[in-house]
């Protein structure tokens, strides 16, 4: 599975609209499942199944009236698209909603009968974009699992996403991008690797002390603390017992402390790491 | 071969998709079953006392016109759909299948016939019910039947392309309205067209409403027909063709925002 992460307007939907045929390249060429994009697009389409932003399905069918037509469009052989709709809405957990109106789903649901479309043909190769923007952290999770599970047999998955641990936790390599090009590619280590990994934040009581807090914490910085507004930020190797020890430490050393937290690298830091600005900033030069 | 037969199977399928909502969504149910009856009370109760039209009783002028005024919105349920399909997604996912590129479309316009027809048969038994009468035989009002349907097809694919260029679906509808509410007045389906001021009757003469008109009070009234039956099926197949070459190509571009 390759994760391609990038703020709004980066230009992930429109890698994704070229890769499966709704959108012509202006330059360039791609291939994907060894078929080229324009050549031999309509060859290509019945290779690869799509699931989008927003849940693309018709609310005035039900679930398996949906998959069915998909099936039946893909031309499956007599009979199958029904099969095929009826097993996919088991292994979905959508068995029992299976013949109610979609418009009476919840959005989570939406998302796997949608995800379950883009399946109906089996499709070797699998585009998801931001599969799960908008849904609820349960949900989230559902999903995850489900995109899990399809990897685990086998698919090819093109993953879209805007969050870092999504990227992180589904996919095999990430690609990030950013303003239409790529900016960094590697695996979620190797790209947390070039961020810096995880960072104590300390708060101090008087921003004055940040010399003697940087030489406190010293000997558990995994590199060069930096001094932020309010306080220091120091990378550091590990979780475990962390704050507990930079606490003592800082106690040690006489240093008045607010608050002290550990912090796992945003996309925002990979993005300032990568780019030198912030992901919002590049958000909104791209909405412009 | 297989093409065609693969191009067929996709439109009815979709076909299929645009006729199973009709029972499901009611309110859409409404408009053409309930709106069809009200133009027609409407006009013969309110209007029809004060339009004379010689020759006819205004109930008899006035049924063809309404049935020919009504076939052309029967597709505003195609603009809609397809604005909707753009707006939620749709038009991305069946643009990304190995489907045909115009079975979208033309499923859409095909399940308008099946609504049409419902009106269709609303309309006539209103209007019987009203004191309307046929004048000709079986054969000339299935005739007059088909051109009807035939005619709201062509304009089915004039709102296919309207549902395809609107930036939502609400706007789809009134862009339908602004286009075929002047074109359905400006002629003979209400008013004889020689009431008129000469430049607006210049117009109404030409304007494939009245030509439609005129074809289906010969089929029904057994009014004299001149060329309005060909001219009737001319235009129909006119318009849909140029309008189904300019939606399906507006299709093949259209994306999902």
């Amino acid at each position: 599975m390759l994760g391609l992460l990038g703020p709004n307007g980066a230009g992930k939907t429109t890698a994704v609209r070229i890769l499966t045929t709704l959108l012509r390249p202006d330059a360039g060429s791609a291939r994907v499942a060894g078929l080229d994009v324009e050549r031999d697009a309509a060859e290509l389409r019945s290779r690869i199944g799509l699931a989008g932003q927003y849940a693309a399905v018709d609310e005035n069918l039900t679930g398996a009236e949906n998959l069915e037509m998909v099936g039946r469009l893909y031309h499956l052989p007599k009979g199958e698209p029904r099969r095929r709709a009826a097993e996919l809405l088991e292994h979905f957990g959508l068995g029992d909603a299976a013949d109610r109106l979609v418009r009476t789903y919840s959005g989570g649901m939406r998302r796997r009968l949608d995800l379950a479309a883009a399946l109906v043909a089996r499709p070797p190769v699998l585009f998801l974009d931001e599969p799960t923007t908008g849904l609820d952290p349960r949900s989230r999770i559902d999903l995850w699992e489900t995109i899990e599970g399809r990897v685990a047999e086998g698919t090819t998955v093109l993953l879209t996403t805007q969050y870092l641990d999504e990227a992180d936790r589904l996919a095999d390599r990430i690609a990030v991008i950013d303003r239409g090009s790529l900016i960094a590619e590697g695996s979620s280590d190797q790209l947390k690797d070039q961020v810096g990994g995880e960072r104590l934040d300390v708060t101090l009581e008087e921003q004055a002390s940040a010399e003697a807090a940087i030489t406190a914490l010293e000997p558990i910085a995994a590199d060069h603390p930096a001094v932020r507004d309010g306080g220091i930020s120091v990378p550091v190797r590990q979780r475990k017992g962390t704050i507990a020890d930079a606490v003592r430490r800082l106690d040690e050393a006489g240093i008045g402390v607010d608050d002290v937290a550990l912090n796992r690298p945003t996309l925002d830091d990979v993005f300032l790491t990568l780019t030198g600005r912030a992901a919002e900033a590049a958000e909104e030069e791209a909405s412009r | 071969m297989t093409h065609l037969r693969e191009s067929l199977s996709d439109t009815l399928v979709l076909a299929r998709r645009s006729v199973l909502r009709i029972p499901r969504a009611p309110d859409l149910l409404l408009s053409f079953t309930v709106q069809p009856i009200m133009f027609v009370l409407l006009f013969v109760y309110v209007f029809g006392g004060a339009i004379s039209t010689p020759g006819y009783s205004y109930v008899d002028f006035l049924i063809p016109g309404i049935i020919v005024q009504t076939m052309s919105f029967g597709g505003f349920v195609t603009a809609l759909g397809l604005a909707e399909d753009l707006k939620k997604g749709l038009v991305d996912r069946f643009r990304s299948l190995p489907m045909s590129r115009a079975a979208v479309l033309s499923g859409r316009t095909l399940a308008d016939i099946v609504t049409n027809t419902v009106s269709l048969a609303m309309m006539i038994v209103v209007g019987l019910i009203a004191g309307f009468s046929f004048a000709t035989s079986a054969p000339e009002i299935l005739g007059g039947v088909l051109l009807a349907l035939l005619f709201g097809y062509a304009f089915s694919w004039v709102f296919a392309f309207v549902g395809l260029s609107a930036s939502s679906p609400e706007a789809s509808q009134s862009f339908g309205f602004i286009i075929i509410f002047p074109l359905t007045f400006v002629s003979s389906a209400f008013v004889p067209v020689d009431s008129m001021p000469a430049a607006l009757q210049a117009f109404a003469e030409v304007n494939p409403f009245t030509v439609t008109v005129d074809a289906l009070r010969a089929l029904f009234l057994g009014a004299p027909a001149g060329n309005s039956i060909w001219g009737a099926v001319a235009w129909s197949i006119a318009i849909a063709a140029l309008f189904a070459y300019l939606s399906v190509r507006r299709y093949k571009r259209a994306i999902s925002s």
